[in-house]
């Protein structure tokens, strides 16, 4: 396969174009992931911990939003930043924060939603506890995500995923400009197209072996943790 | 140090308790005033530990109430270990050093009071251990470390030993005597009578959501005076 050993080929030099593209899909990424922990976390330990009326509905649209289609986010978030629409005074269409922002809405619900079912499990546990030591609503929860912290590595792991296979919100509010907003996903559909196999097939080993590491990575955090203190 | 005022007596008065449409606790009176060990013993069902949980704040009573009459402003000045300890996900040490955080103490303070405890404990040695792993007389042990580091006026033990075998049962034993050396208030539920007539002071015999008998644990267990006393002092099963 003349394809695979020049896409090899382009991995093994260090190709500028490659290493561009897989950058930018980093950043764009591990920033939409990092806001998404920022928001999704504490929204995932308050609705974990308390009741509230409309709890059930804030769970269920929470779920139901971890299947959010990118497309739809992508054209969502098309419209909001267009030339026309309500933040097109910002100029911010077609460049990676318009990636980031579309990405952190994909992923801060699978954030939410995971990380609320492990704090709340915790919580069981630990209610009576926590009460009895005369905890305030904040430490409880910040005593809850510390002791969380290796089973929340699942979940961030669930995020970053989300975030580097979706191509269908990045394509809509990026545009796929060559060296701007050009990332792997995007760029293997427009080198298929094109014919381009090497680059869509290069693009597309460096996207597997970055997914198999995180996965590898995270897998032995919790494989340490757990059998190191008994701590999941 | 200067002592903080007293919280004591506690006075609880027609206290009820209703869950799922079910009476559990009926018109419960009783006032705990400081000094002796109370037990609070009767069989499985009784609202033993209802009764702590309510006492302690944990629950809320849904008829009658629950006071503190000592003066002192009693939050944070009553602990409780439970029967299955409760541990955090991080050493042994740290265990202590976080409820000593929420108390408000100060970095300085907290190391210092966390080492005391765990030496009074005689756990010095597993400070650095997680405290999940440690072993179940171990776990609860650290429990009892994590109170005794808040120096609480009152301590609620419910049913602290009654996963543990007859070593751990007695090293838990003496830790509770030495609350009670130190002038801490200390109630505790069971249904092991044996353990019972070793540390009781006081006792409050529960049967079926009621308080049946109120009194010196001596005259008690030499002779109830309520049917359901006698029976359950005679080792028969209670209906």
């Amino acid at each position: 396969m003349p394809e695979l050993t020049a896409a090899l080929q382009l991995i093994a030099t260090f190709d500028g174009d490659l290493l561009a593209i897989i950058l930018l899909s980093l950043q764009v990424n591990l920033t939409a992931l990092a806001f998404a922990l920022v928001f999704g976390l504490p929204l995932g330990a308050v609705v974990g911990l308390y009741a509230f009326p409309g709890r059930r509905l804030v769970i269920v649209t929470l779920n139901a939003l971890m299947g959010l289609p990118p497309v739809v986010v992508g054209l969502v978030v098309y419209l909001l930043l267009s030339r026309s629409g309500p933040f097109g005074v910002l100029g911010l269409l077609f460049t990676p924060t318009a990636m980031i922002i579309a990405q952190t809405i994909l992923v801060t619900p699978i954030i939410a939603a995971l990380s609320r079912q492990v704090v709340a499990d915790l919580w069981a546990e630990y209610d009576e506890q926590l009460r009895s030591l005369g905890a305030s609503s904040w430490q409880s929860m910040t005593t809850l995500l510390w002791d969380a912290r290796f089973s929340l590595v699942t979940t961030l792991l669930a995020g970053f995923g989300r975030a580097s296979a979706e191509v269908g919100a990045v394509m809509i509010v990026g545009g796929n400009i060559d060296r701007v907003t050009r990332v792997m996903t995007t760029a293997i559909a427009l080198e298929t197209s094109k014919g381009n196999l090497s680059l869509a097939l290069g693009l597309g080993i460096v996207l597997l072996l970055i997914t198999f590491i995180v996965n590898a990575a995270a897998f032995g955090v919790r494989e340490a943790a757990a059998r190191r203190a008994a701590l999941i | 140090m200067r002592s903080p005022p007293p919280i004591l007596p506690l006075e609880v008065s027609d206290l009820c308790y209703t869950a799922g449409g079910e009476r559990l606790l009926r018109d419960i009176s009783f006032t705990l005033e400081a000094g002796s060990l109370t037990i609070i013993l009767g069989p499985n069902g009784a609202g033993k530990s209802l009764i702590l949980r309510l006492c302690h704040g944990l629950l809320k009573p849904t008829g009658g109430s629950v006071q503190w009459r000592g003066g002192g402003n009693p939050a944070r000045r009553h602990a409780m270990v439970f029967q299955r300890p409760v541990l955090l996900r991080r050493t042994a040490a740290a265990n202590i050093s976080h409820a000593l955080k929420l108390h408000g103490l100060d970095r300085h303070a907290r190391a210092q009071r966390t080492l005391a405890a765990l030496a009074q404990a005689g756990l010095s040695d597993l400070a650095r251990r997680q405290a999940r792993l440690l072993s179940g007389g171990e776990q609860q042990r650290l429990a009892f470390a994590r109170a005794w580091a808040l120096s609480p006026q009152v301590l609620f033990l419910d049913e602290p030993t009654a996963n543990l075998d007859p070593a751990a049962t007695r090293a838990i034993e003496t830790t509770i005597h030495g609350f009670r050396a130190m002038g801490t208030k200390v109630v505790m539920t069971t249904h092991d009578l044996a353990q019972a007539r070793r540390l009781a002071d006081d006792i409050l015999f529960f049967n079926r959501g009621r308080l049946v008998e109120n009194g010196p644990a001596k005259p008690f267990f030499a002779a109830p005076r309520s049917k359901e006393g006698q029976a359950f002092i005679a080792g028969e099963i209670l209906w």
